[in-house]
């Protein structure tokens, strides 16, 4: 295979938003495109999304659009940018309903439409009671948007390379001109010339301990970027979801609460009821995370070591269960032998999604500071990109809406701006830089494993980054952080193989991984308030005054910078933040 | 608990045939294979390859034959299996490297079905209907993740790799019983030639090995059915 390619659009991922992107794109017949991935396309994370896609149809009751963008403004603790939110709680209905015609297997009404079940921070008539929003396909509506789009891929004939992994952006003359990229199964490095490329490669939830995220999420392209000179944007807004499963963080969907589950701690009492009097336990996740760490911190957590809470569902028909949560059922029975129909089953919140990473504009281009300067070529949309939709804290069921409506975007819009573009030239040495990672790994002196120091990483970010945060352990980790860049710096492989060389894969994903967990650390440090998913011990109240506005954390010479961004307000005045 | 891991391995840059690695570990009852496996890479021998990522049975990376059984490391327990654990690529697939196995050929197969929604009649403003019922026809077949565990544990497959074999016709299936698409007749036409779904010799092995429980023998039979009526 040559090892220099060329293509008018390159979409970096092939989870919902890459493989949306790389159809839009597609859809010029002007433009060619291709997708580079990791994995397999249908490895990709979305597949692991369950409950649903948040889109006011109104299938089940009554709802509006406007009642989605104030519930999702209101859900990110007034943080999300409202023009962003006004959008896209109008585009995600047509998104939606465009995956249905695409043959996605949507759970059915009686009457056949599109199911919607509830879910989390999801309102009739700003937030007087919950309301049926989450278009669902059982328990794994992102398994079949998934399906359905690779399947889509097939008949447009899209262009893959899978497993190869991407560790540059060619930026030259501040424009982004394509990717260099490592073929894992050869060990050679592949350089692609583009005149658009679209980032669409998903978060970075293995920074932390437990986690509902994949072994390949380490945020790889929010390091690629914040190496070239473009900022991270609200790092520090990292959503833990409040039902994983103890200790080992498989996600159980919050649709179970949807349908009626429970949250009890070890007296039975049902305490949500005390935190979130109108929807109790379909209050936003953040506020859901935190009580559940209030009751264990307590002393009113389950289980021997009192450090759990048990999500219970043995009130609803058994046979819905089976029905409309199969997979998690599933999960509980094989993972902790417990049967979701009989017993409460243990949970924990577990890190799931960054609301922040690779800033963009409403129409997805990549943008450098705060003044809104657009990086030309370059795209990004899904959970690498924010787009100021999530604010401060993500509503469930607007990651797979973000994902299609944002990723639709990037497709339309990068393919315009590739079709009226020449070629950029690349600069000689497009690979040094690549190459170069590569050596540093393969040649290290190898007196640190790479498995110890993400293990630190992982306990540490638990411990001192996670729900509850203060000054002094942000502080420390900050220092850990550092600490273990350096020690990143004295790690070795000994797999010194060019094919499949998953060793030297992981030794370049913990190098990302680091620097994700630089940009959270300091950006939490950074910030003196409690807002949305960022809890501060020490600042306990939202601070509109100083602190309604993004950060941007930018890596420079001298260190870790911190600038900031306006929120674009809107009809939504900042108001408490009650359920 | 003390395990004896046993792994087959091939390196196409050092090694002429495969041979067998042997390690001895202390793990948890509950943990994976996929947890074990990875405790024997971050710890003991960075070399071992193999391919996962959700680690909970979604994302169909790490299907491997484990104790003589095709099954996902990330979806069996370790007390499942007791001290003795071997581990393989799995069959009928060219290894690559340790137990990471070309899926092209599988990937190709696939293709082979159309497994893609057909229905060129002008899209309605809202979404198509299809009752509760249409539905629940096809919603077995639709859990598919792709992991190759049914393909590769077919006895038909293992000796004739051009067999579109059972992880096709599961999804043919999911489109053919699809009350809103209309590309049935090109798919069992696919499915009716030398290599398609007559080779079935229904042993069962891949309703067996699929680890999302999908009937897949059931669902053969139902294409099966439906291309001698369609014939009649």
């Amino acid at each position: 295979m040559s090892r220099a390619h060329k293509y008018d659009v390159i979409v970096v991922g092939a989870g919902g938003a890459g493989l949306m992107a790389a159809r839009y794109a597609a859809q010029n017949p002007n433009v060619t495109v291709a997708v580079i991935s990791k994995l397999y396309p249908t490895r990709s994370h979305t597949g692991a999304a369950q409950g649903g896609v948040g889109a006011a149809l109104g299938n089940v009751t009554e709802d509006y659009p406007e009642w989605h963008a104030f519930d999702t403004v209101k859900g990110g603790d007034y943080l999300t940018d409202q023009d962003v939110a006004e959008m896209f709680a109008y585009d995600v209905i047509e998104s939606v309903i465009e995956l249905e015609h695409m043959g996605l297997p949507f759970s059915r009404t009686p009457e056949g439409k599109i199911a919607q079940r509830k879910f989390g921070g999801h309102t009739r008539e700003f937030g007087k009671s919950a309301v049926e929003r989450a278009c669902y396909a059982a328990d794994r509506t992102g398994h079949m948007i998934l399906q359905t789009l690779y399947q889509q891929s097939i008949k447009d004939n899209v262009i893959f390379f899978n497993e190869f992994h991407v560790l540059d952006i060619l930026m030259v003359d501040g424009e982004c001109r394509g990717v260099v990229a490592y073929e894992l199964a050869t060990g050679e490095l592949h350089t692609f010339q583009a005149k658009s490329t679209i980032i669409a490669s998903g978060g970075n939830g293995r920074m932390f301990k437990v986690t509902s995220n994949a072994h390949a999420l380490t945020g790889d392209l929010q390091s690629v970027v914040y190496r070239r000179g473009i900022p991270i944007e609200d790092p520090e807004f990292y959503q833990f979801h409040p039902t994983g499963l103890y200790k080992i963080g498989v996600l159980l969907t919050e649709g179970a609460r949807g349908e009626g589950g429970i949250l009890r701690n070890k007296d039975g009492e049902r305490f949500m009821e005390r935190y979130a009097p109108t929807i109790k336990d379909l209050a936003p996740r953040d506020m859901v995370s935190r009580s559940m760490y209030l009751e264990i911190r307590e002393g009113r957590g389950a289980g021997p070591d009192n450090d759990y809470i048990l999500l219970d569902l043995t009130h609803i028909d058994g046979h819905i269960i089976e029905e409309r949560l199969p997979d998690i059922t599933e999960f509980a029975r094989i993972y902790l032998g417990v049967d979701p129909i009989r017993e409460p089953v243990p949970v924990q919140p577990t890190a799931h999604y960054a609301m922040g990473g690779i800033p963009t504009t409403i129409d997805t281009n990549v943008i450098m500071d705060g003044q809104n300067t657009i990086v030309p070529g370059l795209y990004a949309a899904g959970e690498v990109a924010c787009a100021s939709l999530h604010g401060a804290n993500r509503l469930g069921t607007n990651s797979l809406g973000d994902l299609i409506v944002f990723g639709r975007r990037a497709g339309r819009f990068a393919s315009k701006y590739a079709e009226k573009r020449d070629f950029p030239d690349l600069p000689s040495d497009a690979q040094d830089f690549s190459r170069n990672l590569l050596d540093k790994a393969l040649n290290g002196s190898g007196t640190e494993k790479v498995a110890t120091i993400r293990k630190e990483l992982q306990n540490t970010m638990m411990d001192n980054a996670s729900v509850f945060r203060t000054d002094e352990l942000l502080g420390k980790q900050i220092e850990i952080v550092k600490e273990l860049q350096e020690r990143y710096k004295q790690i070795g492989v000994e797999d010194k193989g060019k094919q499949y060389n998953t060793e030297l894969m992981e030794a370049l994903e913990l190098g990302f991984l680091l620097d994700n967990a630089e940009q959270l650390v300091y950006a939490a440090f950074n910030r003196k308030e409690s807002r949305g998913a960022h809890s501060h011990e020490d600042y306990k109240d939202r601070d509109d005054e100083n602190w309604l506005k993004h950060t941007l954390v930018y890596k420079a010479d001298k260190g870790v910078q911190i600038d900031y961004k306006p929120v674009t307000l809107g009809k939504y005045e900042p108001k408490p933040r009650v359920y | 608990m003390k395990v004896n891991v046993k792994i087959k391995r091939f390196n196409p840059e050092a090694d002429k045939r495969p041979y067998w690695s042997e390690y001895s570990l202390d793990v948890r009852e509950t943990d994976r294979v996929l947890d074990v496996i990875n405790q024997i890479k971050w710890e003991m021998d960075g070399s071992l390859s193999y391919r996962r990522s959700c680690a909970h049975g979604i994302c169909g990376s790490d299907a491997m034959l484990i104790n003589g059984v095709n099954r996902l490391a990330c979806k069996i327990l370790v007390k499942d299996l007791g001290a003795e654990i071997s581990v393989e690529p799995i069959r009928g697939l060219p290894v690559l490297k340790d137990l990471i196995v070309d899926m092209e050929p599988f990937f190709d197969s696939y293709k082979a079905v159309l497994p893609f929604f057909i229905n060129e009649d002008p899209e309605p403003p809202t979404e198509r209907y299809q009752s509760p019922e249409d539905r629940e026809i096809f919603d077995a077949t639709t859990k598919c993740i792709l992991c190759a565990a049914c393909t590769t544990s077919c006895p038909v497959f293992w000796t004739n790799g051009r067999y579109i074999g059972p992880a096709a016709i599961v999804n043919a299936h999911r489109f053919i019983f699809d009350s809103r698409d209309h590309g049935a007749d090109e798919r069992l036409q696919i499915m009716n030639q030398s290599n398609g779904l007559w080779r079935c010799r229904t042993a069962y092995n891949c309703t067996e090995a699929c680890p999302r429980d999908i009937p897949i023998t059931k669902a053969i039979e139902e294409v099966k059915r439906e291309l001698l009526w369609r014939r009649a």
